[in-house]
């Protein structure tokens, strides 16, 4: 793979072809916010907090630096007006959400979002789908998924495959950013012991 | 819905790509909705996770996932049957079936549902009970239509 | 039915099919069109074949369903060849007066023609009617004349010579110079040059490519996809043999929504009978060029049309939208490079390379060539399927051929394009139908929905309208488009509530702004267009809403109950 140089909010960085901004970035110590991103998952471009402004044949544009791939003589500014705008008002839309986060309050702090900007929202989860996509990609068990469209996406625990399933990985934690999971894995795992079709794992 | 033909209609489907939605839209077609056995049963033979399954299922409004009742009225709230005044044929039907978009009566007579665009927007507002249009629909002619089925 | 080898045995054919047809004979031709339908055509179209067979007329009087015929306001529509006499609002009781006066006697029916309600003046025959006679119908003229499940009638009309002329006139090369040269743009909503969309696909590397039909048409509003795919499949299929020659591909497919019946089995039976006659498969007219073609079914929602949604679809996965950092002319579906146009794109491709580049170019703008299909909905007198030159006044397309707006009331605004498009103003209402034009004022053609607002239609609720809708069709992938369209969808039902608050305008353009910066694809960004646009042209509507609790179009019910309305009436 040849080498290509980019230059990062001023400095000249070496990355290799195939390699995202986000990459590239991370390799030469510059910090790009993310949520949505996990380094054992495909990329997955949900979040856009990682939003960097690019420049590249006299054109400026405001892309995903997790999905964006490098490319000879790309310039790119991970912090601006506009793309500091971009994120503070993502970080309010998710705050609605999970006002507690503590990754979203950092943050909020840095970017100067207000948590209260906006009604608050019944919902915890703020849809990054790492659970989601580590159950599938990384254990291969695809015991919580999303369901619906739209406003009215959500994820959802799978009782079959999460009684025989999660009681002993619960990998998948950690990873969450808000305390969405925990509670959608309590509510199944209510589900699961008052129905006598599913048997928890942990009391065979 | 019998396993015989759930197992007939993944046989034909099998190894296509996209069969999994293909699938689910002839048992649709044939059961009028999706019961989770059978759900469970297309993960299986078609390999595919239960959670995709459900993610498809759940994804596209036109599957049914709890049962329908036997008369299905569409309203079209697309724009132009909207700026005609398709909340008002809307209003007319949920007065006189008790039910609200996405719900179905005790009774199983009428499931209620909105759509986007039937395509008929010259004939706004549109309605469609049981695959069969209504265009310029005026309430008291809905009232009568409505009184027809069982 | 043989299979044709050479393009001196499809000329034979030809010739042969027009033989059998007696030049004066008298035929029906009933729209088979969803509107006509609805109004009761299939009652009509019986009571011909009784009528016919009661008077043992079966080999004097031909009778072909066809696709729509465009006017469908005032359907049922028949139409009776070769004078091309129109009758509209057909009942099934005028079916004998028809026959004996009209079929038999060559007399006009009075009572059953068009009446200019202004004028007064009669239009017996279907080119004089204002909304026919003021179109340029180089696309769906067809359709009255052809029976959509007979690819004979499509050869008699002269289908099928512009794929002879490209695979045995021309190179791959030239047939994609042509194109370029036209300058056809596309018709599905962006106005991409085709031709240079052809070329990247034709250059990216891999020996396996596709070409995709989008026959989806998601957008709430548009209708005139189905008109002449379901009426004319040939042309369009035509088409994309075609491009799949420029391009390279051997593999096609037809991405359409299953919920149209009849659309269905005309594709299908298209695709079979030209692959009867050798128009597609195998060594296509002895040229040795291959294609097939498949057709996806799918239910669909909104999102599903996105090009890069479509393809996942197609994959048969979840039809999730994917940044098109890498386009998918390079990498689209399995990662082959795929070349998607719509419809309307594919249709005009026959007309240019029969045509000429040159003689396609002079019709339309400067940026924009060819014609444009529209389907005009909403207040106006004269709904339908209509198409006409790009660059024609919008004033025309609703006064024209649209006859103005009914019940005395004032036209307000047009809106373009469903919920990605936007609103213009009555007074800009001399804009030339024209893609950078439109997209300049903020309302983006799209794939040709056009929607004519009275008087009575609040724009704010419209703009809460189309993020409804939004909210329910996108897929929920990423944050500024869900949460987004959540919050701005709050915040306009709130307004049209009368429970506005000062600043509510500037949070909704912070919004708009960031989700039409930061969202993942076309739709998020797109989305907060209608809203942007009736702010720009509409802003004293807004602030009559929050500042003084009024709704000026009296159609927020809320509102219309509160003093602030009562007041204005």
């Amino acid at each position: 793979m040849s080498e290509i140089i980019i230059q990062i909010d001023g400095r000249d960085v070496a990355a290799r072809e195939g390699m995202t901004i986000l990459e590239a970035a991370q390799t030469a110590g510059i910090t790009i916010p993310t949520l949505c991103h996990h380094e054992k998952l495909e990329p997955y471009g949900a979040c856009r907090i990682c939003t960097v402004e690019i420049e590249n044949r006299g054109r400026t544009r405001l892309v995903a630096a997790c999905l964006y791939p490098v490319e000879k003589d790309l310039v790119v500014r991970t912090r601006s007006e506009k793309v500091d705008r971009i994120r503070k008002v993502i970080l309010e839309l998710l705050l609605a959400h999970a006002p507690e986060a503590t990754e979203l309050q950092v943050l909020a702090k840095e970017y100067g979002a207000d948590k209260d900007r906006f009604e608050k929202e019944s919902s915890f989860c703020i849809l990054c789908g790492l659970c989601v996509r580590y159950c599938a990609e990384v254990k291969k068990k695809h015991a919580v998924g999303f369901v619906d469209r739209g406003t009215g996406r959500e994820i959802s625990f799978i009782p079959e495959i999460a009684s025989r399933e999660c009681w002993n990985c619960k990998e998948c934690f950690p990873l969450c950013p808000t305390e969405a999971l925990q509670a959608a894995y309590v509510l199944t795992e209510a589900l699961i012991s008052s129905s006598p079709s599913f048997k928890l794992e942990a009391e065979e | 819905m019998d396993n015989d033909s759930i197992d007939q209609i993944i046989d034909k489907q099998r190894g296509k790509p996209g069969s999994l939605i293909q699938v689910l839209m002839e048992i649709q077609d044939k059961n009028q909705w999706l019961p989770r056995e059978a759900l469970e049963k297309v993960s299986e033979k078609l390999e595919v996770p239960l959670s995709r399954v459900l993610r498809i299922a759940t994804f596209y409004k036109t599957f049914k996932l709890i049962p329908e009742g036997r008369h299905k009225i569409h309203i079209c709230t697309g724009t132009a049957c909207h700026v005609r005044g398709a909340q008002r044929v809307l209003d007319t039907v949920q007065d006189l079936t008790g039910i609200k978009p996405g719900e179905t009566d005790p009774d199983l007579k009428f499931s209620l549902e909105t759509v986007n665009c039937l395509g008929c927007c010259t004939l706004g507002p549109v309605l469609e009970i049981d695959g069969k249009t209504f265009g310029k629909a005026a309430p008291a002619e809905i009232a009568d239509e409505l009184k027809k089925y069982e | 039915m043989a299979r044709i080898s050479s393009v001196a045995e499809l000329e034979e054919l030809r010739k042969d099919i027009l033989s059998k047809r007696e030049p004066g004979k008298p035929w029906i031709a009933f729209c088979g069109g969803i509107g006509c339908l609805c109004l009761g055509n299939d009652r009509v179209i019986s009571a011909f074949a009784e009528e016919i067979r009661k008077q043992s007329l079966e080999a004097k009087v031909g009778l072909r369903m066809t696709g729509c015929h465009g006017f469908c306001e005032k359907g049922p529509s028949v139409v009776i060849y070769p004078e091309e006499v129109c009758y509209l609002e057909v009942t099934p009781e005028d079916v004998p007066e028809i026959i004996a006066q009209t079929v038999v006697g060559k007399k006009v029916i009075d009572r059953l023609v068009y009446t200019d309600p202004k004028t007064g003046e009669k239009a017996a025959h279907l080119f004089e009617i204002p909304f026919y006679r003021n179109q340029t119908r180089f696309l769906i003229g067809n359709n009255p004349r052809i029976n959509p499940r007979s690819i004979d009638d499509y050869l008699a009309a002269g289908g099928y010579s512009a794929l002879a002329k490209a695979l045995f006139e021309m190179s791959p090369e030239q047939v994609l110079a042509e194109i370029k040269k036209a300058n056809l743009r596309g018709r599905g909503g962006g106005g991409f040059p085709a031709g240079l969309k052809w070329e990247t696909a034709r250059n990216a590397p891999g020996e396996e490519k596709y070409v995709i039909v989008n026959a989806h048409e998601g957008e709430p509003g548009a209708f005139m996809d189905r008109a002449l795919f379901t009426g004319n499949p040939h042309c369009v299929l035509e088409g994309l043999i075609i491009g799949a020659y420029a391009i390279g591909a051997h593999q096609g497919f037809i991405y359409t929504r299953h919920d149209n019946p009849q659309l269905r089995e005309n594709i299908d039976i298209a695709l079979a009978q030209a692959k009867e006659y050798g128009l597609l498969g195998e060594n296509i007219l002895g040229s040795g060029f291959n294609f097939n073609v498949e057709v996806h079914l799918d239910i669909g929602i909104f999102v599903s049309g996105e090009s890069s949604a479509l393809m996942r679809s197609i994959e048969g996965k979840a039809p999730e939208p994917r940044p098109k950092y890498i386009r998918t002319s390079v990498s689209g579906i399995w990662e082959k490079p795929s070349n998607l146009n719509n419809v309307e794109t594919w249709a005009n491709v026959p007309m240019i390379i029969n045509k000429g580049s040159a003689w396609y170019a002079g019709i339309g703008t400067e940026r924009s060539k060819g014609t444009k299909l529209i389907s005009l909905s909403g207040k106006v007198c004269n709904t339908g399927v209509v198409e006409v030159p790009l660059g024609t006044p919008l004033k025309e397309i609703v006064y024209g051929i649209g006859g103005g707006i009914p019940n005395g009331k004032k036209l307000k605004a047009v809106h373009f394009g469903g919920p990605m498009g936007g609103s213009l103003p009555e007074s800009l209402i001399d804009t030339p139908l024209d893609f950078d034009a439109l997209a300049k004022l903020g309302a983006p053609m799209g794939a040709g929905a056009m929607l004519v607002i009275d008087e009575d239609t609040c724009m704010v609720d419209l703009a809460r309208h189309f993020l409804e809708f939004l909210a329910g069709e996108s897929c929920g992938k990423c944050v500024p488009c869900r949460e987004g369209i959540r919050q701005m969808l709050k915040i306009l039902t709130r307004i049209t509530k009368g429970k506005g608050k000062e600043g509510d305008l500037e949070l909704l353009e912070e919004l708009a702004g960031v989700t039409r910066e930061a969202a993942l694809c076309a739709l998020g960004r797109s989305a907060p267009n209608p809203f942007l646009s009736t702010l720009k042209y509409f802003r004293d509507e807004y602030e009559a809403h929050i500042k003084e609790k009024r709704c000026p179009a009296l159609s927020c019910k809320e509102l219309s109950a509160s003093g602030g309305a009562k007041k204005n009436e």
